[in-house]
């Protein structure tokens, strides 16, 4: 066990965990912040993603000591109120199925979107190429993110 | 793992007509007492059956009375009720109904959801309208003809007075509930019919949304099984001090599927299961493998099995035409790889047992749930959580069934959670199939004759071992073969297996559309037409196909229409860029038309891009369009990963996939565009879940045949069928 301070969706907490602990579980079980989401537990799927430091990461693989002294943001803080654009997008583009993958693909997108405002339907493709709906609803995330970038439909 | 359960599927489906008027009228009368209170004084709130409330403020609180699973039953259902309510959609509030009778039939499965619920939701409505009108004429003094309701109010014609629903309450919850109250006029529909946003939507973009994974009770522990690795293995005597050391680990416990480590959080769950040193007595499963199993299969296919459909003289037919052929198609298990992996929270008192769980068959459930806590079905109660995907492996309750016996065992609350391993490696898999086909064209090129002997790993036989009709959940989409051929036969034999199966987002019919579409294709190039053409001339005429002991029919003039909406919104037989090609396929299931037409191009080294899709169904009155076309997209991705990406194969009796880099699915570098076509229809809402799954793999399959001259009669497509070898 070890002791870590971090700041979760703009609070300051401190984990007592065992360094190896990833992220992922110190936020759903200890924090009860249950949007992020446990899929496949090695980077596979990306239902876990997170911001560090503002870099979308896969939290079911990032143990909770590198987190020490840095800022994650999770799908709880991305926006009072799901005021962000992408969130709005997701709602006029009716995105989530089962909705079980959307918050890390909200994440990812947010993440892409913070350095590149306008990508091209590549830029999505590969920056969510590491994620999986099984819903399919692929179509309506490309569509979400192309209206949050244009703050319209496209 | 035990095979034998407490509902099969036959009877599952079975339930389903009775959830039509009779059930729902019977809940009325003790869902009319609850609105009253003890001393038989109406309370603040109208609650005329189970499915909707309306309280003094006028808001409106709709049950919805499927499991949501992403197919938008938190959605459809209530504009349902809300349409016949005349209700202001904006005061609509959902809640999702758990476990009790008092909902009828919860059981979510078989595309039936809107198809049974539509009737009892619209009377539901009705009838709660129909005592708000009165209640208002009887304030007024006015005769209820010159009464109607305008979206939450009830409004008296003559002198344009009104009167809202939540001013109405009290006295309508003193009514009597009419049993046959008057519907509305579809044509004077406006919640029905339109793409509504969906309910659930805002808390699923914002992490507020529970599912089953997310449940948290108090004093709760949380729990990992270590499962025998071969199907039908048995732990033997372990050392439980091996997990126990691991931190935070507060139990090992035997339970029916294997040995569950508690422990203090997920994590520690995890590590503690890793710790633990449990060897298997693997039983007879071990010598099972795909390689043995195609073996059996191959033997099977040699002869003859129980015929299923016998028109005419396939044999002789096939004897006498002028060009025969003869094909072996195959397709292997599939997981369902749920996104959230498989989890219930259990909390087990001797008395009383509470269990929150992502279900889509919550009678099943509770039954399995009663008999593992040892308490009267009265005695639990099942809270359905939304489930982050369901494609039907949650209709088999067995994950929630663990969480109960490991809460008894600890007498304290817990949630089991299953690794993607665990969920890969312990699903009920979509039957492994193998087809011998033969068809023969006459002088003339037209198909005499249509012989299919189809080879599965029954699901009733998993589940039933002695059942008489292994092949109920198999045939599907091969025994109804619609197009006019008039020599037809179909034969079944169910293979042995050691491997769970269970049913499979459109169960069989992902299969046999598959063979039967792909096989018609080889048949139409055989007979040098086009197969568009083909399947256009073979499905005119009008006729009907029936179904053993179901009312319903499959008519022939609606997949025809299914496959010429989509054939022309995809521009059949207009130049495409080089290097691309079209197939068509066409498939009813779940008592819906589906048409898909494929847009592929292969690259030289064997690469497969499929482009572009364009979907046509026909699922009757179109309840939510975009919904509609929700489930047609997503039925077409979950279609493609099969077709393209993923399988399950057996080694020594257990599972080879454990995660997604080995089992992997379509992702959204790989997604076509698609784009779906609604037929405009009066007639009753069919299935939507379903029936966009089985139409893609025959629609690709037959376009890369048009791009390259090269068969796929193996699924899932290998680069090395597609490069071009002559």
């Amino acid at each position: 066990m070890a002791s870590f301070t971090l700041t979760v969706n703009g609070k300051q907490v401190t984990a007592e965990a065992d360094p190896a602990t990833p992220i992922l579980w110190f936020l759903r079980d200890t924090l009860g912040l249950t949007g992020t989401k446990f899929g496949c537990g090695a980077s596979l799927c990306g239902a876990c993603t997170i911001h560090l430091d503002g870099q979308a990461i896969r939290s079911c693989v990032t143990p909770i000591s590198e987190a020490a002294g840095k800022t994650i943001t999770t799908i709880e803080g991305l926006s009072a109120d799901r005021g962000h654009p992408l969130q709005k997008a997701w709602i006029a583009e009716d995105v989530p199925q089962c909705g079980y993958c959307q918050s890390g693909m909200i994440m990812t997108a947010a993440a892409l979107i913070a350095v590149k405002p306008k990508p091209t339907d590549d830029d999505i493709d590969a920056a969510l190429g590491g994620h999986i709906c099984r819903c399919g609803t692929y179509q309506r995330i490309r569509r979400a993110v192309r209206r949050a970038a244009t703050g319209g439909p496209r | 793992m035990s095979p034998v359960t407490s509902v099969s599927r036959r009877e599952f489906l079975r339930i389903v007509p009775a959830a039509g008027a009779g059930l729902v009228l019977g809940v009325r009368l003790s869902a009319a007492m609850n609105a009253t209170g003890p001393r038989g004084r109406p309370s603040a709130l109208f609650a005329p059956n189970a499915f909707l409330q309306v309280d003094a403020r006028g808001d409106v609180t709709i049950w919805a009375s499927k499991s949501e699973m992403g197919q938008g039953v938190r959605t459809s259902l209530p504009m349902i009720v809300a349409e016949e309510l005349d209700a202001d959609w904006s005061r609509v509030r959902v809640e999702q109904a758990w476990a009790d009778p008092r909902f009828g039939d919860l059981d979510t499965g078989g595309s039936s959801s809107v198809r049974t619920r539509y009737e009892p939701m619209r009377r539901a409505g009705a009838a709660a309208r129909a005592m708000l009108v009165t209640a208002a004429a009887q304030t007024w003094g006015a005769d209820r003809s010159a009464c109607r309701t305008e979206r939450g109010a009830v409004v008296h014609a003559p002198t344009g007075r009104r009167i809202r629903y939540g001013d109405l309450v009290e006295k309508a919850a003193a009514l009597p509930v009419p049993q046959d109250a008057p519907l509305k006029d579809p044509k004077s529909f406006r919640i029905v019919g339109k793409s509504l946003p969906r309910t659930d939507t805002p808390s699923k973009v914002d992490g507020s949304a529970v599912y089953g994974i997310d449940v948290k009770v108090p004093g709760m522990l949380y729990a990992a099984v270590a499962r025998s690795p071969v199907f039908g293995g048995k732990a033997k005597p372990f050392d439980a001090n091996s997990a126990k050391t691991s931190p935070g680990v507060r139990a090992v416990v035997p339970i029916s599927t294997g040995v569950a480590v508690v422990a203090d959080s997920t994590w520690n769950a995890l590590k503690g299961r890793d710790a633990l040193r449990v060897d298997w007595d693997e039983g007879d499963g071990a010598a099972e493998s795909s390689e043995t199993l195609r073996a059996q299969f191959e033997t099977l296919s040699q002869q003859p099995g129980k015929i299923v459909r016998d028109d005419g003289d396939a044999a002789a037919a096939l004897e006498k035409a002028a060009k025969r052929l003869e094909a072996v198609y195959e397709l292997p298990f599939q997981a369902h790889a749920t996104m959230e992996p498989q989890n219930a929270t259990a909390s087990w008192q001797k008395d009383r047992c509470e269990v929150w769980a992502p279900v889509q068959t919550p009678s099943w459930a509770l039954a399995d749930i009663a008999r593992a806590a040892g308490l009267p079905p009265g005695a639990v109660r099942l809270n359905i959580t939304l489930l982050g995907g369901g494609f039907g492996r949650r209709i088999n309750p067995d994950y929630a069934v663990e969480a109960v016996e490991i809460s008894k065992a600890v007498t304290a609350p817990v949630k089991t959670v299953w690794s993607r391993a665990d969920d890969l490696q312990h699903d009920f898999y979509r039957p492994a199939s193998f087809h011998r086909i033969k068809g023969g064209l006459d002088v003339k090129g037209r198909i005499a004759s249509w012989h299919h002997r189809l080879v599965s790993t029954s699901i009733k036989a998993y589940h039933e071992p002695t059942a008489s009709d292994p092949e109920e959940d198999e045939i599907g989409g091969a025994r109804d073969l619609p197009y006019a051929v008039p020599n037809v036969h179909v034969e079944y034999a169910a293979a042995r297996s050691i491997v769970p199966r269970g049913w499979w987002r459109s169960v069989e019919s992902s299969f046999n559309a598959f063979v039967v579409e792909s096989f018609l294709d080889e048949l139409a190039a055989a007979a040098h037409r086009d197969p568009l053409a083909l399947r256009k001339e073979l499905l005119s005429g009008g006729r009907t196909i029936a179904y053993p002991g179901q009312t319903f029919v499959q008519d022939t003039t609606r997949l025809k229409a299914v496959v010429d909406l989509a054939a022309t919104r995809a521009g059949w037989g207009k130049p495409l860029a080089k290097g691309r090609a079209r197939g068509i396929a066409a498939h009813f299931s779940y008592r819906t038309y589906c048409a898909q037409v494929a847009e592929v191009s292969i690259g030289k080294d064997g690469a497969l891009r499929v482009h572009r899709v364009v979907c046509a169904v026909d699922c009757g009155r179109a309840i939510h369009p975009g919904i509609i076309a929700a489930q047609m997209e997503g039925g077409i991705v979950f279609g493609l990963s099969a077709a393209l990406k993923s399988g399950i194969t057996i080694e020594k009796g257990r599972v080879k996939q454990a995660n997604f880099d080995e089992y992997e699915v379509l992702r959204i570098d790989e997604m076509p565009e698609v784009e779906v076509h609604i037929v405009p229809s009066d007639q009753p809402p069919t299935g939507v879940g379903e029936p966009g799954v089985p139409v893609i793999a025959p629609a690709v399959c037959n376009a890369i045949f048009a791009a390259t001259g090269k068969r796929v009669r193996r699924l899932p497509v290998r680069v090395e069928d597609l490069v071009a070898t002559s």
